[in-house]
Order: structure tokens, then sequence, then C-alpha cells
């Protein structure tokens, strides 16, 4: 078997809105472990806490209860639940990508740019760093007229691919993925896929949500499933209140 | 990553101050009046560190303190209490045990201001490239044709005009006045930087392009800066952590990414959620 890299144990995510004084449960009772080399794919309805899981590993979300522990290319374990804001950053920078649903970026800023944008952070000189973009965009039929401009006007399914390559470029030893092939057509679908069996192939471990059951049967070698938080108890009402 | 500064228990109350100040003020008291001695607790206890080409944001309403940190970090005032430690290369600094000739020193080579008020940052009385030949003397270089040189570097790198160098900051725009006080701090290329509300009354337009000129400095020269701004925008794209105050204390801190899209403090909820 291969060596696990992210274990997810009891993983929770409420958030409490103090100004109209809710309690809104996200996800529960979360398990899953994520391998080298392999995919493990999130699914259930909306609602069942998909994203936040995500984004409690990311630390975009603080995470309620549970563990999440991953291991380091050195071999030793880190809690992110508990890790240093100035650790999350530094796997942030080198160790772990996230692929959100939405691209944010600047609405100023070249594409080639913000693809090229995770080597630069990692020391990688900006020429060598877009050239590698450049490889990359061209490879997901991105064209080229495209390159210098901002992916502000772009279609959803260029700016998805946009967000992709940004998240790939520097492979990650995990990486996170939120519904990678939403929005686009069949034949960029089948470019993705290849993308993603590619990085699988190099050794990265990715934790993906997908809608698709086709997609599921595709690329997952493991299969999650979440169910919607139980109807709120009174008594965390109470205890909110 | 090597820290830069660690901020430990820092204070500062304006008037006589008694014992029941701190515990009359702060976030819950929704004051920084105490009611006993009408002393101002401006801040009480605030810690954090800075890496090395890291960007703190400090974020909160006008009053909460966000100002009164970096004033004090950079001797424009002197804290009631607490301690702050800069390292440089292999050497620590206790910031505030200092002589006033060594905190000089530090303020004219190794940090670098940048005020939201121009007239605070630039002598109005001499030209801009004057301005910038002012704290390249002040840090040792007295060769007339280099700090000329140097000067033109810096105005070029923050682009102005290099035809205005010897006009006076005060027929400059906002904009202008704003880059030249970036050129001013960064002559020394200081490994330490602080900016207090600068983009705040620019046009929009003006504020993106000194806000990217901010990030391309710290990527070229990776100087660590602490961005004070109550303006949500501001820290969203230029840090990657960020403290938020509220009467003079520290009622969060994280990841500006977290701060934005979960907030756990009322008040940062609420002021997330107010944000256009």
């Amino acid at each position: 078997m291969r060596a696990s890299i992210l274990k997810v144990e009891n993983f929770a995510k409420h958030f409490r809105l103090h100004e109209q004084n809710k309690f809104i449960p996200s996800s529960h009772d979360v398990n899953l472990t994520v391998y080298a080399g392999e995919l493990t794919a999130l699914i259930g309805p909306t609602g069942a806490g998909k994203s936040s899981v995500l984004k409690g590993i990311y630390r975009t979300y603080l995470p309620s209860a549970g563990r999440i522990l991953y291991r380091h290319a050195l071999d030793h374990e880190i809690d992110l639940v508990h890790a240093s804001d100035h650790q999350i950053l530094e796997l942030r920078r080198c160790d772990i990508g996230f692929v959100t649903q939405f691209l944010h970026c600047l609405p100023r800023q070249a594409t080639l740019d913000v693809v090229a944008h995770p080597l630069v952070t990692l020391g990688i000189a900006r020429e060598e760093a877009r050239r590698r973009a450049a490889e990359l965009l061209s490879a997901m039929n991105l064209p080229e007229r495209l390159w210098s401009v901002s992916p502000a006007t772009f279609s959803g399914g260029e700016r998805q691919r946009v967000n992709l390559a940004r998240g790939l470029i520097a492979r990650p030893r995990l990486l996170l993925l939120d519904e990678p092939t939403a929005s686009l057509d069949p034949a960029t679908s089948e470019i993705v896929i290849g993308l993603i069996e590619d990085l699988k192939a190099q050794g990265t471990a990715m934790l993906a949500i997908f809608h698709h059951p086709e997609l599921t049967r595709r690329l997952a070698d493991r299969v999650v499933e979440l169910s919607p938080p139980p109807a709120l108890a009174k008594s965390l009402e109470k205890e909110c209140a | 990553m090597n820290k830069v500064l660690e901020v430990r228990g820092l204070s500062k109350i304006y008037g006589p101050g008694c014992a029941s100040c701190v515990e009359s003020t702060g976030p819950e008291k929704e004051t920084n009046l105490c009611p006993h001695c009408g002393s101002v607790v401006a801040l009480h206890d605030v810690s954090f560190d800075l890496h090395e080409g890291e960007i703190l944001g400090v974020m909160g309403e006008s009053g909460s303190g966000k100002s009164t940190v970096v004033k004090n970090l950079y001797f424009d005032q002197m804290p009631s209490s607490g301690e702050a430690t800069f390292f440089d290369a292999d050497k620590q600094h206790d910031l505030f045990c200092l002589n006033a000739a060594r905190q000089r020193w530090l303020r004219n080579h190794r940090f670098g201001m940048v005020y939201q008020n121009p007239h605070l940052g630039l002598n109005f009385n001499i030209s801009a490239g004057g301005n910038i030949a002012e704290r390249l003397l002040m840090s040792d270089l007295m060769d007339y044709g280099q700090i000329r040189e140097r000067a033109k570097a810096l105005l070029a790198r923050t682009e102005v005009l290099l035809s205005r160098m010897d006009d006076l900051p005060g027929n400059f725009s906002g904009g202008m006045q704003q880059r030249v006080q970036i050129a001013k701090a960064l002559a020394t290329q200081p490994p330490l930087l602080y900016l207090d509300e600068v983009t705040t009354g620019l046009d929009l337009s003006v504020q993106a392009r000194i806000l990217d000129l901010i990030l391309e400095i710290q990527q070229e020269l990776k100087t660590a800066m602490v961005v004070v701004t109550h303006d949500l925008g501001v820290i969203r794209l230029l840090a990657g952590r960020a403290i938020v105050m509220k009467y003079g204390r520290i009622i969060e801190s994280g990841l500006t990414d977290q701060i934005l899209e979960d907030p756990q403090h009322a008040y940062t909820q609420r002021l997330v959620a107010s944000a256009l």
C-alpha cells in the first residue's frame, strides 16, 4: 500500500454568526485518508459540507473539531488543526495546492502571470515560470491570444482552465480540487482528466469534490460520501443563545 | 523563515493611568477611555511576530489603535510598556531599551515608514529628489553624484517622472506624493517597512497602482512590512496574515483569507459583512 499523505479524523465545521445569533452546521464526522498517487473523491448532496472540508484543510476555515494529519516528505506528521499560521503559509507555498470553484485574481494581472505565480513564490525566475505556464496553458487548449490579458473577462470554462493550471503548475504533494471540471465542455474535460491522471502518476495525492458519478468512476481510488448535518438539535440552539 | 520583528505586550496609555484602566476599557466595555482617571488606553497587550519578506495586515476602525502600533515601533512615540525585538542579520535589538541615538540610527538605516499624510513623511520645503537625498545623507552616503543617481533610480522605480525630481512635493498630486514617500522610505533598502493607510483617500486607479508597486517591491526586495489599513481590499491584496484590533486590543488574528471568509469575533464578522 502507498503512503498516506493526509488523514482527516472526526472533522467537523460549524459557523457561529454572532450578529444573527445563529449556529450553522456544515461538515460533521468526516473521516478520510488520501494516499500519494491516489485520488480520494468527496461526494454527497449540496449542503453536506464538502467544500468546508477542503477549506478546513487549507485553513481558509478554522476547523471546529477533529484532526487533520498531514505527512511531510521527511515523514513527520503535523496536525493542521493546530499548526501555526506560518506553518500553514509554508505548506501552502511548498506542499498543498487548492483549486477553488471560483478564480480570484486581480483584474489587471495577465493570465500567464496568474498561472506562473505559484512557481515565482517557490523562487523560480519569472521568465522560466512564465515559460512553464505557457506550456501548461497550451496543453490545456487555452488560446494564446488570451495569455496576456486578465482572466477577468474570460468565459467560465476558460477561467476554470486558468484556475486549474495555477493549481497544477507547481506539482504540489497534496492537491485539493473543488469540482475541477464544472463548466468545462466534454473535450476540455477530457484534457483536464488527462492532466489529473498524469499528476496522480507522478505521485500527487488528491482530494477532490466531484458531482458526476462518471468522473468519480474514472478518477477516484477511494470515495467518501458525506451526508448533510442532522436536523439542528434544540440543545445546540440553546448553547448558542 | 527568519523572524524580523517580535512584539510582546505592547501598551500605550495617554494620561495619568490608574489601576483600573485596563479592566475598565476594551472591546467588551466598548470604550478605550478609562472612566476612573480619564486616560485613553490606546494599546493594551499587543503581541505579534513578523517574518522576513512577510506582509502583516493590521485592520480595525478609527481609534482602534492600529496606527499607534506602528508609531511606537518607528519610535514616533514611546510605549507605556511592552517589548519589541528587531532581528537584523545576526544582531538583535531590544527596541525600547536602546538609547535615542541607537533608535535614530535604526530609524534612518533599517526601518522605513510611509504615512497616510505625506506632510509627516516628506519635507515640503525641499524638492522630491532632495527628500530622498536627505535620507541617504542620514544613512552616511555623502557623494553628491552618487546621491543624485540613487535618488533618480528610486524615483524611477516608484514611477515618479524624473523631469519633476527637482519640484517641491507640494506641487505633486496625492498619488505622486505617496510615490515619493515610498521612494524615500526605500532609499536605504530597509528590511522592515511600516505603511500607515498609504492609499486612503486616493483615487481607485491610483490606489491600485500604488498597491501593485508595494507588492512588486516586496517580491523584489523581500522587505517585511506591517500594513495598517481599515480597507479590507488592501488587506486581501497585500497581507498573508492579519490582526484585527478594537479599542486598543487584538481581538482576532489569522491568515487573511481565513479572517475574511471565516471571521470568529462578532466585530470582525460585522466588519467583513459591511465590506462593499
